[in-house]
Formats: structure tokens, C-alpha cells, sequence
């Protein structure tokens, strides 16, 4: 058994580390170290910087443009990006679109889409959920009707994150309405210029327009975008839930947002004249919190030395994005209660409170979403009841 | 970074579980245990004959070195046994007489004092802790003397761990402003036997002793028994480790059999995600003892492990007498004895508050 990462994984974190800072443009650098807010141009210039490197997709395969970093590398790079505070890329293409299409597409759709989505040229997002089909996703009712060497859509997504900038989206439609609940669905990739897609962004708790409703009237699609088989679009769905289960933790980012906490609690007088550090009550909600991010840390690093083993991930990595948003979010309301007055202070001026605390309070509303989004914390219980604990 | 037991390491655990399954179920740590009910709390809650065939296994020697017929094994090596003398509540004294006394022993030199205690013949207890003092080493009232060619040892030592059998016991008092540690044999202490929370069995030991000079263990022993208070944490974290994992596995089958409103209860989504907060709190425990025992020096590592055992241990025996219903107050019920030894280690060596004030000594001063 060994503990440690090796002196040659030791040392690509140490290449990471000073590459970020010499590739990261200042006016990204700027907002990275008072962790602000990136917005979605910034996310895609960043992408682009990445993309140089060939850093971007480190999950994808070499023949793809992946670097070819095996799973301990890709958790560093991860992890080192989070440490830095720099603009968290756009997962749809990168991480869903992207490996679904080397999995389910042929050869045409491969070559039309993984290219762009490496370069960043084209923005994608995500047409999963629908306002009656959450956690049930497989109730969805987007209709995709055939029309000659079209399908014709009707219907209606949400929660489509960062639509607006999106060239892409790509869509489980229901293809066949009689059929049982699962069969009758498709997987499409479409055009978001196509006429007939209307997008109305959300504001979010957080302060920002991340997610949208999007509207489809008579779109047609070509039916070359259909990916995978007709009506077989729930085994994508289900293979989307299955990828980079490593990467899911957010233990970069709840390491930097610990860190921030140290920070406000040296930097804030308490009630005894001396900085909340030194309060005994302090320092055990602050040490509680670092005790939960290393218990998730290990049980991160199991399931990547498990992975490196080749095992299929098991019930140490389903753990991971159960307990890692749960970390991530004590994090932020930790940061937020050290606060105290400052935490009232809401997307002000510079100089209202210090530029490190300008961002705590929305992202602490906004990641809110990290136990709901990519199926909710009580949808992930309900899969380790069944398939672990074999409950029912 | 390799997480994965070896072969060696796999036929260890193996003949452990096949062990406990045959030679210690749960049943007999009942049969054997201080009180409860048909309990007369009259035996000394283990066998000899046992802990000398654990000797003979080489589980005893396992940590200690080749020199006092130990076999120089890992800490790893040494938890893996532990955490499956945990799923069945083996009350034999490895932790008592080998963890913190017999690797001290070791490490400070003694191994004249060493004879027979690998082979499980000899018993030895560590008297460290006292009334006036909680979780710090050095906060004693203990004190010995320079009386002659020797010393006089006078200390009032409380909840000696198996310490109503050990057959010596290693002591620590201030000699010259120092935490020394000595060696003294039974028949020089008074021993008070107890009964512990869990069953099992302590002692309250006093001195008033001259000791000859030989007796003296460590001038400055004060790190020596700091290593030995972190080996019993990041053991306890290994034997709670185990008793989360079989009150986790009890519990599914309870939940899996019994039946209510015309349906298993454990088709009820509260009780599933109860049961799925269990599991979680397990396997990460899981994670923290595996760094505990491969950092083992690292005092943060350990203190992280042991947080996890009081927070997330604390939670699965609650949640698992909890689940069980009635039947899981009764005495009569598995259950309760599991529930009740995790209360005990969780205080042990560093509870949680302890524990969590050192983690924000390392990360905030």
C-alpha cells in the first residue's frame, strides 16, 4: 500500500501549477485570486488557453486530442485548476456531448462535432430535464416527430445551463409515444440557430442567468443528428451518469474555499477583540469542515488507485458526488457565517467588503444547485439503497 | 498511490474472519462480557487459552520486533486484524497489552520486560490517565523519586484498559519535570477491578512503590507515549471500523426482513436513506483508517480518522439501534452490545473534541 502520489506524478502537479500561472491572462488571474465570478466568455477564452495546451479534455482520448493523462494526472489537473480559482469549464461538450459522441456516434457525427468542442468553438448545453420531468427524467415529453429525412420538435426543456451561449444542445426527445415510459425515447444533437428554438434565461438565487427555459416550435432536425439508435436514447442517458465519476468530488474547490475560510477567520475582529481564529467555537466548525474535506479527500484518491487498477468504480466513487457537494456547500456557509456583517453585502461596488468576500454569498445560494443538479443527493440514495444495500 | 492488499496481507484477513467466525462470535463476547442479563460479570471477560492461540497465529507478535519473538509487521498488517476482531467484539487484550504497552516497551528499549508477552503469556496495561486530567499526556500528578539506588513511584492511574489482568503495567509520572515511564509488576499496584460501558473489563491502579533502578522504562518518555496514545486512536479507529460495517450489515438484513403495513420496511424510502447515510459514514471511515494507518505519524491524519470514528461511528450505532425498533433497546439484541463498545472507543485516546481542537491547532496556528 502506498499513501503517496508518485515523484512523477509529484511533479506534473508542480508543471500544472506553474503553468497556470504563467497561461492564466491577468484580467483572469485578477478575478481567480479573489475567487469572482467568470463569465461565460471568460469560461470560453480560458477554454481556448486550455485547448492550446492540450489540457482541456483530460479524459478524452488521445486519437480525440486527449492528452492522454492517465486517471491520477487527470485528478491533479483537476484538482490544481480548482486550487487556482480558475473559470470551472463548461461541462456539456467537454464532459457529456463529447464522450457520449465517441461512444454512441458514427463516424461522420464524430468528426463534425468532437473537434469543435476540443477548440471551443462550439458552445453546448444540455436538453435533459423538462418542468414535469425532474428526477423522473424518463416522463419527459419532448415530442420528435419523423418527417421525411427530418424529426420535428415540440416541447420544451429547462434547466438548459448557459443556453445563451450556446451554438448546440443536445436533447432526449420521445420519439415514440406509445411505448413504454423508457423505450420511446431519442438522443438528437441540434443546431441552436435552427428556427423555431426561442431561450429565456433564468436568474438564478445566485445572482446570475445560469440556467434556461428552452422552447422548441416545429424545430426540424436532420435526421443525421440523430445519435445511437431510434428509441435507444435511454441507454445514452444512462452511460452520461457513468463518466469520469472521479472527477465528481470537488475537492480542489472545496480545498480553495477552506482555505478562504482560514482567511476571513484571521482577518475578522470577534466579539473578544481577538481575530474569530483564536475562538474556540471557530476553530472547531473550521476544523469539523477540514476534517470532512480529508475524509472525502481519501475516499477520492481510493477510487482513483482503484481506477488505476482498472476496477470499475464502486461504491466508493458513488460516495464521492453524494458527500463532495455536501462539503462544498458546508464550505461556503462556512465562509458565510465567519462573515458576519459582511455576508449582508450583495453584488456591490468594490470595496463594500473585501474583493475575496464579494462572491461568497451568491455562490453560497448558487451552490445550493450542486446537491440537485446531476441527479439529486436523494435520487443518488435511492440508487445505493437498490443497487448496493439492495433495499427495496 | 495503491490502495490494494496484497496477497500476504489477503490470506491475513481471511484467516482472521475465519477465526472470529469459529473461535469468537458475537455470542461468545456475550457469554463472556462484565454485565447483562445471565451475566455475572464474575469471569475476566477473555480467555488465556485464546489470546495464547492468537499468539500462536502470530497476530500478538505482529507489530513487535523480531527481536522479542515479534515479526516486525506493518501498522497496516496490524489494523487489518483489528478491524476484524472488531466485527465480532473479540475481547481479547491485543489492543491493552500489545498496541499500547508492548510496542512501547519495544520502542523505549525494554525488552527484558518483553518475555512471554508475544506468545500471550504475559499481560501488559498502560496507566497513563488520572483523575485531574483528560486527553493531555503531561498533565500528571503522578510522581517518582530518586529514593536510594532506585525509585519511589506514587500514582493514582484510572481506567487501566484489561488492567484487572494485566500482569504488569507500564506507568507514566513526572521524574525531574519529565513524564518517565516505568514498568512495575502487579503485585506491586492496587488494582481496583471495573466494569466498562462496553462489557469488558478496567481497572483503577495505584502505586506506592520503591522501584529498583532497572524499572525505569524512559527518563523521557513523554514522546513514547504519545506514539502510543495515537497507535490506540488509529487502532479504535480500525476495530470501529469493523463494528460499523457488521451493525450496517445487521441492519440491511433487519430492514430486508421485517415486515410492517404488509411490506418490508426496508421498501420505505425514510429507512433506505437512513440506511444509505450508514453506509456512507462507513465507507468513509474506511478511507480515514487506511490514512491513519499508512500516515500513522502524521498527527493530523490521525486526528481526522478519529473524528470520523466518533461522528460517523456515533451515527451508525445510533441509527442502527434506531432501525431495529424495540427489539433494538433490548438487551437481548445484538445490537446494543456493538452500539455500546462504539461509545467506548469513540472516548478513548482523543474523542472528537479533542481531536478537532488539534486539527485547528495544525491548520490555523
Amino acid at each position: 500500500m502506498d499513501l503517496s502520489f508518485s515523484p512523477e506524478e509529484r511533479a506534473f502537479r508542480e508543471e500544472v501549477r506553474a503553468w497556470i500561472k504563467t497561461a492564466m491572462p491577468p484580467h483572469l488571474a485578477a478575478k481567480a485570486a479573489v475567487d469572482g465570478h467568470f463569465e461565460m466568455p471568460e469560461v470560453m477564452e480560458w477554454h481556448k488557453v486550455l485547448a492550446q495546451k492540450g489540457w482541456v479534455a483530460p479524459h478524452w482520448p488521445v486519437e480525440w486530442g486527449g492528452p492522454g493523462l492517465d486517471v491520477a494526472r487527470r485528478f491533479i489537473l483537476t484538482e490544481e485548476l480548482e486550487l487556482a480559482g480558475a473559470p470551472q469549464l463548461s461541462p456539456f461538450g467537454l464532459t457529456m456531448a463529447g464522450p457520449l459522441l465517441m461512444q454512441f456516434g458514427n463516424e461522420a457525427q464524430k468528426q463534425r462535432y468532437l473537434p469543435k468542442i476540443l477548440s471551443g468553438e462550439e458552445v453546448w448545453c444540455q436538453g435533459y430535464s423538462e418542468p414535469n420531468a425532474g428526477s423522473d427524467l424518463a416522463s419527459l415529453r419532448l415530442a420528435a416527430r419523423a418527417d421525411g429525412d427530418f424529426f420535428v420538435l415540440d416541447g420544451q426543456k429547462t434547466w438548459t445551463t448557459y443556453a445563451q451561449y450556446a451554438g448546440w444542445i443536445f436533447v432526449l426527445a420521445r420519439t415514440d409515444p406509445a411505448a413504454k415510459k423508457q423505450s420511446g425515447i431519442s438522443f438528437f444533437v441540434v443546431d441552436m440557430t435552427s428556427p423555431g428554438i426561442r431561450v429565456r434565461p433564468t436568474l438564478t438565487i445566485g445572482g446570475t442567468h445560469a440556467f434556461c427555459d428552452t422552447f422548441f416550435e416545429n424545430v426540424r432536425v436532420p435526421k443525421e443528428n440523430l445519435v445511437g439508435p431510434l428509441n435507444g436514447g435511454w441507454t445514452l442517458a444512462k452511460a452520461l451518469l457513468g463518466h469520469e465519476r472521479t472527477l465528481v468530488a470537488a475537492v480542489g474547490h472545496s480545498t480553495r474555499t477552506l482555505l478562504r475560510c482560514k482567511r476571513i477567520a484571521r482577518e475578522t475582529i470577534g466579539d473578544d477583540g481577538r481575530p474569530l481564529s483564536q475562538d474556540p467555537v471557530w476553530r472547531a466548525k473550521i476544523a469539523r469542515m477540514e476534517c470532512r474535506l480529508e475524509a472525502l479527500r481519501m475516499q477520492n484518491y481510493r477510487a482513483i488507485a482503484g481506477a488505476k487498477q482498472g476496477h470499475a468504480p464502486g461504491p466508493e466513487s458513488s460516495i464521492l458526488k453524494l458527500r463532495g457537494s455536501e462539503v462544498l456547500q458546508g464550505m461556503f456557509e462556512l465562509a458565510l457565517d465567519l462573515m458576519g456583517h459582511d455576508g449582508l453585502s450583495w453584488m456591490n461596488e468594490p470595496g463594500v467588503v473585501p474583493a475575496h468576500e464579494d462572491w461568497v454569498a451568491p455562490t453560497y445560494d448558487y451552490v445550493r444547485a450542486a446537491t440537485i443538479y446531476a441527479g439529486s443527493n436523494e435520487i443518488q440514495k435511492n440508487i445505493i439503497a437498490k443497487l448496493i444495500l439492495g433495499l427495496s | 498511490m495503491n490502495f490494494e492488499l496484497d496477497d500476504d496481507q489477503r490470506m491475513l484477513v481471511d484467516s482472521v474472519q475465519t477465526f472470529v467466525r469459529k473461535e469468537s462470535p458475537v455470542s461468545r463476547f456475550r457469554a463472556l462480557r462484565s454485565s447483562g442479563e445471565g451475566v455475572t460479570g464474575e469471569g475476566d471477560g477473555f480467555s488465556r487459552d485464546l489470546y495464547r492461540k492468537m499468539g500462536e497465529l502470530g497476530w500478538l507478535g505482529l507489530p513487535l520486533p523480531e527481536s522479542v519473538g515479534g515479526l516486525g509487521g506493518s501498522f497496516v498488517d496490524l489494523m487489518l486484524v483489528l478491524e476484524q476482531l472488531g466485527t465480532t467484539l473479540v475481547p481479547e487484550p491485543i489492543l491493552s497489552s500489545i498496541v499500547l504497552s508492548a510496542m512501547t516497551v519495544a520502542e523505549c528499549g525494554g525488552e527484558r520486560f518483553l518475555d512471554g508477552v508475544a506468545t500471550g503469556d504475559r499481560l501488559l496495561g498502560l496507566a497513563y490517565a488520572e483523575q485531574n486530567g483528560r486527553y493531555d499526556l503531561s498533565r500528571l500528578e503522578a510522581t517518582a523519586e530518586k529514593s536510594g539506588a532506585g525509585y519511589r513511584l506514587r500514582a493514582n492511574k484510572r481506567f487501566v484498559l484489561d488492567g484487572h489482568v494485566a500482569d504488569a503495567f507500564v506507568v507514566s509520572a513526572k521524574l525531574d519535570g519529565k513524564v518517565a515511564l516505568f514498568v512495575v509488576e502487579a503485585k506491586d499496584a492496587k488494582v481496583q477491578r471495573l466494569k466498562t460501558h462496553d462489557g469488558r473489563f478496567a481497572a483503577h491502579v495505584s502505586f506506592d512503590v520503591e522501584l529498583a533502578a532497572d524499572r525505569l522504562l524512559a527518563a523521557d518518555g513523554l514522546a513514547a507515549l504519545s506514539r502510543a496514545v495515537e497507535r490506540g486512536a488509529a487502532a479504535v479507529c480500525a476495530e470501529g471500523l469493523g463494528v460499523m460495517q457488521t451493525v450496517l450489515s445487521m441492519t440491511r438484513d433487519y430492514l430486508s426482513q421485517r415486515e410492517q403495513f404488509g411490506v418490508k420496511i426496508g421498501s420505505f424510502q425514510a429507512l433506505q436513506h437512513r440506511c444509505v447515510d450508514m453506509f456512507v459514514e462507513t465507507e468513509l471511515a474506511r478511507s480515514t483508517t487506511l490514512l491513519a494507518a499508512l500516515a500513522l505519524d502524521d498527527p493530523k491524519a490521525v486526528s481526522v480518522a478519529k473524528v470520523q470514528l466518533a461522528a460517523g461511528g456515533r451515527l451508525v450505532v445510533q441509527q442502527a439501534v434506531q432501525l431495529h425498533g424495540g427489539i433494538g433497546i433490548t438487551d437481548e439484541a445484538d445490537v446494543g452490545l456493538y452500539f455500546k463498545r462504539m461509545h467506548v472507543i469513540q472516548a478513548l485516546f482523543g474523542d472528537e473534541d479533542f481531536h478537532l481542537a488539534r486539527v485547528a491547532r495544525l491548520g490555523l496556528d
